[in-house]
């Protein structure tokens, strides 16, 4: 499947926008990423594996914030920083 | 705590020029003097949009600087540079709580909010304070960290800092980590609430030890109390470690270790300005002298210069009486918020202090804070001012 990466993380992924990975979960896709791209989860998933406050993920046109969250037949994963501060 | 073990050799001053780390609510910018400290000019900035809150060179290893970061989104991290500034890679393991044990609270790091080199004998070692507040320790110079668990889940840390609502409006925080410099496993730290606190066993045990300080904003407070307190910022006298300051969020003070307890002594301060503030600038070779900013701290807590008219007070008597230095700093309508991150000083004779307002100005004295000249402006929210040697 194809990953939306925001521009805030484009700085772990060498600027590329749509990654390819594969996963059962949203947790593993998460994984697969941060394999790649080591420290990318993190940033987006907190020590007691919740989603960060303004980090919203959508498989396909659906917003979860269950990492567990089946994506099988799932083409696309976004990942979105809601707008905050100022 | 054992006797007093020694006092250290009063260093020679330093010369030359001086670079300033200065972390902003925006990124990181750095400051950096002719050899006179009378011209400054301005690089930057790093990590742009970033929130940083502290940015620390290794005085063991001039070309490490850390950085403590996050954005309004992501999650919190710290960057590490090799270079003196020029590159960065960011830590393999950011500091992050482990599991909570049974019964206590599921706590995460919202931010990195205070980094420490370790001490001389332990190369690599630095400390982070986090919010909430958390002890994190890294043997490699930065590039992983782990919990200091002795602490973290220390069985009364919820007890100490007393939740989420005891802290600051922009969440607890864990600060002023302090390494005695004669031995690194004794060191103490601040928390914001919860207190100031010590181990002599490199963060394994930890105990209270606020005794003398004034908790006026919890109900039934006695100056007993063991805990509870809200600990600005508090220092090691670089040439007498058994002497501390300390800028609380009620007053100014000071402690020798041989009496083992705090001593208001900004009582001594001019009434109509009071002893509130957030930094305390400690002399780098004379015990007995110390720079605060005070600022209002009446009714609602603005936070700001008293009547709008900024300025710092020294006591070059450990506190018995203060004079007040303004030359150069504006005279009124000037209604300055400085953070506790945000006071520095070098080590050269006379000594330069440094400030960074809230609102992007850094200042700078060359000559033991008699007068002030503004080194930059138009800066965003500054967060921390430190002093770093020149990397050439």
């Amino acid at each position: 499947m194809i990953v939306h990466v925001p521009t805030p993380l484009r700085s772990y992924t060498d600027e590329a926008a749509r990654v390819e990975v594969e996963g059962d979960t949203l947790d593993d896709v998460l994984r697969a990423l941060d394999k790649r791209y080591p420290g990318l989860r993190f940033r987006i998933v907190d020590e007691a594996q919740r989603l960060r406050t303004h980090i919203k993920l959508f498989v396909g046109h659906a917003a979860t914030d269950d990492l567990n969250a089946s994506v099988k037949d799932v083409e696309d994963v976004h990942i979105i920083c809601a707008l905050s501060g100022g | 705590m054992s006797a007093p073990k020694h006092k250290l050799r009063v260093p020679r001053p330093k010369t030359g020029a001086v670079s300033l780390l200065v972390g902003t609510r925006k990124g990181a910018f750095f400051l950096r003097s002719d050899k006179e400290r009378a011209g400054w000019q301005l690089t930057g900035s790093e990590f742009l949009g970033h929130v940083v809150h502290h940015v620390v060179q290794d005085p063991r290893d001039r070309k490490v600087i850390l950085v403590a970061a996050r954005t309004g989104h992501l999650g919190p991290t710290v960057f590490r540079s090799e270079d003196g500034g020029k590159t960065w890679k960011e830590s393999r393991k950011p500091p992050a709580f482990d599991p909570p044990t049974e019964g206590a609270s599921v706590r995460t790091v919202n931010h990195v909010f205070w980094l420490t080199p370790g001490a001389v004998a332990e190369p690599g070692v630095w400390y982070a304070g986090s919010s909430p507040q958390g002890l994190f320790r890294s043997r490699d110079g930065g590039k992983t960290w782990k919990p200091v668990n002795g602490l973290n889940q220390h069985p009364l840390l919820d007890t100490w800092t007393g939740g989420d609502k005891d802290g600051t409006p922009d969440g607890p925080k864990l600060h002023s980590i302090l390494v005695d410099p004669r031995d690194e496993s004794h060191l103490y730290l601040g928390m914001s609430g919860g207190g100031f606190f010590e181990s002599t066993n490199t963060g394994r045990t930890w105990s209270p030890l606020n005794r003398g300080c004034v908790a006026d904003f919890i109900p039934g407070w006695t100056l007993d109390m063991e805990y509870g307190h809200d600990p600005h910022q508090v220092g090691l006298s670089p040439t007498n470690p058994d002497r501390l300051w300390q800028q609380n969020h009620c007053g100014i003070y000071r402690m020798d270790r041989e009496e083992g307890e705090w001593v208001r002594v900004g009582e001594n301060m001019p009434e109509e300005v009071g002893d509130i503030g957030f930094g305390i600038i400690l002399h780098p070779r004379d015990p007995d002298t110390v720079w605060v900013f005070p600022m209002d701290g009446s009714s609602v807590w603005p936070r700001t210069s008293p009547d709008g008219m900024p300025a710092l007070y020294r006591t070059r008597d450990g506190g018995a009486t203060w004079e007040r230095q303004d030359r150069g700093l504006p005279k009124e309508h000037a209604w300055w918020t400085v953070k506790r991150q945000c006071m520095a000083q070098d080590a050269q004779d006379p000594v330069g202090l440094y400030l960074g307002t809230t609102s992007g100005e850094v200042w700078a004295s060359r000559n033991d804070g008699k007068s002030w000249k503004c080194a930059a402006r138009h800066l965003p929210h500054i967060y921390s001012v430190e002093v770093a040697g020149v990397v050439q």
